[in-house]
């Protein structure tokens, strides 16, 4: 079965890379390895099969659940009953649901865009001209702080910002004050910028490398400070970059769960982030059915951004 | 050429609708045989449990690895049977706990014999997660005939059932004090038996704890962290107290004068200072609140007699007291005012406790029942004590031990005799979290008006429609 089929087999292959511009009507040339559809999808069939199984699958059942007033005990837990679009119009006016999307917003404004894309480009810029032995440190401190576990992290955070014998109030001398409580939001964007920070800074890293120091040297002779050879020498060179770094941190940060394991999205809801949120009304709530709605919600507003900055990619491009 | 393209999106389409064909919350398979297995020579069984050596009620876990297996295991063994038993312990908080139990349950897993809240009962008997002991079993004078139910208070009993059928067999109750640290009491020039008679004594008291520095006068639980410790704990006993209860009639409290009288006591506590409103806010404020109690920064703390027995505790307790019996009092909650409790009572208290289940979908019903009255027989519940006191299911059991502890001496004669159970309505636990989330508005500094009407819309959702909820 290594020989190529004949083109007269059907409709499904063309044999050889020269494909003919009258049959196939417009575009680029088809079938360029010769597969013929059976093999081609032979080929992509597990792939195929893999992201149905765990991409489109659960986004459908998502949206089934999300129709049904579904709950993890009681009655509904048994014999749930579709209940149309109610729990879309009721997240429309859930208050906490609003809360959720706002302090989702300044959680990624806050630790995504500006505070992780601003913290990795200054270490990068910064760290480029640093001795090896001190770039090694700050990159694998950085990095640490990235690879640990969730759990051991927010526990060392828990502690850091605890109100009787955190590490915070004894360098400030604030013995008392509550932090997790009283800052809850400032708290979660102090500890997510410290947290990813190492992908911006590794992204940023690697672009700066593409920066033709020829330009860098230029700017210098003709005297440009440090910001004007920023601006308009470095950045033009990689705006795609902070484009995909943009993007990528700021999915990350609106869907990242880990704000649950230091305040649980509290005090009464000071904190609780949509994937908080939905969590919450999930299984403390037991309301399976609002949540999935919500859940929906959340990957449109995902689909939607990530069709913006596709966008403005294509468009420098 | 185009197929190429469709293809897959139409295959996924195809697929997906194939799978969701298989539909939500379908009960399953029928009817099991409740003989399965019953002849086994070898078999294993697992009991579940929201405690761990060392950790959340360490005795209980203790108790059930060190005695209770080893013991059964060995009664078996005499029978010809090889059984081996396996303790799956849990320390978390009980939402926690009764999150795992639910979404096991629903995949037709976890543990053979479950501990839950008898509280879950109702809710978990309507999901279908747990079946009356007759159903499980599948012999009525079997299950009936357990010579254990008559030892067993018809009240306490009311722990496992729902809809009058037995679901599990309760293990104990208990009631709710006011404790109160004697040391603090001493300094601020108040009694050593101290015995409110009125809200208004408390919040006396309070002010002259206030004084002392460093000492946070009151702690009664609010707030939507500590879950359910802040409806036991707090609004119910306070309820209680002017004059209600949670649902009269078939109605569940709405936004009444009475729920009102009971923010405004958190309000006259939390915002004048008498309690620490950040503790109540704060993920791990119970836990926080036992270790300040334990360290002689609270000084008046409602609670229930697992306080006594497991928190503060001399050795075993998770917040230690090493003079406990010395510094520790206790008192009857108080109504509002003299004669303004349910029922014209002048002091109230709230009662609740577990019951162990079996769970339906185990491979051994008949060896799970015989564990199950094994762990409830009077030699196993008095062996669980192990010399320490705990007001157990079994009235044999009881007026044996209880006459050396005199807190829980104190809580079988005069608190049991006036306490309340909390309704075994499947909607009691979204009320519960109703509840919670208006005093967590009230500690939270919102007034009492707005919390209380916030309050009467979850309520509304929760119950189902405004004819369920009584207003005013």
């Amino acid at each position: 079965m290594t020989t190529v089929s004949p083109p007269a087999a059907g409709g499904g292959s063309n044999a050889g890379p020269a494909s003919r511009p009258g049959r196939g009507g417009r575009g680029p040339a088809r079938d360029v390895a010769g597969l013929g559809v059976g093999r081609a999808l032979g080929f992509v069939a597990p792939a195929l099969l893999l992201i149905g199984a765990f991409l489109v699958f659960p986004a459908i059942w998502t949206i089934y659940i999300g129709v049904t007033n579904y709950r993890l005990t009681g009655v509904e837990a048994v014999s749930p009953s579709v209940v149309g679009l109610a729990n879309y119009t009721r997240a429309l006016n859930d208050a906490l649901f609003h809360n959720a999307l706002w302090l989702t917003m300044l959680f990624v404004l806050g630790s995504a865009i500006l505070g992780q894309n601003i913290l990795g480009f200054a270490l990068a810029w910064i760290l480029r001209r640093a001795r090896p032995a001190v770039r090694r440190t700050v990159e694998a401190l950085t990095l640490l702080a990235w690879i640990l576990p969730s759990t051991v992290v927010a526990y060392l955070w828990v502690a850091f910002f605890d109100r009787d014998t955190g590490t915070l109030n004894s360098i400030l001398g604030t013995t008392g004050t509550a932090w997790l409580i009283d800052y809850p939001m400032v708290c979660l964007i102090v500890f997510n910028t410290w947290r990813g920070t190492a992908f911006s800074m590794m992204l940023y890293s690697s672009a700066l490398q593409a920066v033709p120091p020829s330009q860098l040297e230029s700017a210098r002779m003709v005297g440009a400070s440090g910001w004007q050879t920023l601006r308009d020498v470095v950045f033009p060179h990689i705006r795609g970059h902070v484009l995909t770094n943009t993007l990528l941190i700021s999915l990350w940060t609106a869907n990242d769960f880990s704000p649950f394991l230091l305040t649980k999205g509290g005090p009464n809801h000071e904190s609780e982030t949509v994937p908080v949120y939905i969590y919450n009304v999930a299984l403390q709530g037991g309301e399976l059915g609002y949540s999935s709605a919500i859940s929906f919600l959340l990957l449109l507003a995902n689909l939607l951004v990530s069709l913006v900055y596709l966008r403005l990619l294509r468009r420098r491009a | 050429m185009r197929s190429l393209r469709l293809f897959p999106a139409v295959a996924l389409g195809a697929t997906a609708t194939l799978l969701l064909t298989g539909c939500l919350g379908s009960s399953g398979s029928g009817e099991q045989d409740a003989n399965r297995n019953a002849d086994a020579k070898k078999v294993e069984l697992t009991i579940g449990s929201n405690s761990v050596k060392g950790g959340k009620s360490s005795a209980g876990a203790t108790f059930t690895e060190d005695v209770l297996i080893p013991k059964f295991v060995a009664d078996q063994k005499a029978k010809g049977v090889d059984v081996t038993v396996k303790f799956q312990g849990d320390g978390s908080d009980d939402e926690v706990y009764k999150q795992k139990l639910s979404l096991d349950l629903s995949n037709k897993s976890g543990p053979d014999l479950i501990q839950i809240d008898g509280i879950w009962v109702g809710e978990f008997a309507q999901a279908g997660y747990i079946k009356p002991l007759t159903d499980t079993v599948g012999d009525a004078a079997k299950v009936d005939g357990w010579d254990g139910w008559q030892q067993i208070p018809e009240s306490v009993q009311q722990l496992g059932i729902f809809e009058s059928k037995r679901y599990g067999v309760p293990g104990g109750t208990d009631g709710r004090v006011l404790y109160f640290n004697k040391k603090l009491f001493q300094q601020a020039g108040l009694p050593a038996d101290w015995q409110p008679k009125s809200w208004e004594e408390i919040l006396q008291a309070g002010q002259a704890l206030k004084k002392l520095s460093g000492v946070t006068p009151i702690q009664v639980n609010g707030g939507t962290a500590m879950g359910e410790a802040t409806t036991m704990q707090g609004v119910l006993p306070l309820l209680v107290g002017t004059g209600t209860s949670i649902n009269v009639d078939g109605k569940w409290l709405g936004d009444t004068p009475k729920l009102r009288q009971v923010l405004d006591f958190y309000h006259q506590v939390y915002g004048s200072g008498l309690g620490d409103p950040v503790l109540q806010r704060e993920a791990k404020g119970r836990d926080k609140s036992f270790a300040e109690f334990a360290a002689n920064k609270i000084g008046i703390l409602l609670e229930s007699d697992y306080f006594w027995r497991s928190v503060v505790e001399p050795k075993a307790g998770v917040a230690k007291m090493a003079d406990r019996d010395a510094a520790v009092g206790y008192a009857l909650i108080p109504a509002a005012r003299p004669g303004g409790g349910v029922k014209g009572q002048d002091f109230v208290s709230m009662s609740g406790g577990g019951a162990t289940v079996i769970n339906p979908n185990t491979k051994f019903p008949q060896q799970a029942w015989e564990l199950l009255q094994f762990m409830n027989s009077a030699a196993m519940v008095k062996e669980s004590l192990n010399g320490a006191a705990k007001i157990t299911q079994r009235t044999d059991v009881n007026t044996e031990v209880l006459a050396s502890d005199p807190m829980l001496n104190f809580v079988a004669t005069k608190v049991l005799p006036i306490t309340q159970y909390r309704p075994g309505l499947a909607e009691y636990p979204k009320i519960s979290a109703a509840l919670q989330q208006a005093t967590a508005d009230v500690v939270g500094g919102k007034s009492t008006d707005q919390a209380a009407r916030a309050y009467q819309k979850s309520v509304e959702t929760a119950a189902g429609g405004k004819d369920k909820v009584a207003g005013n």
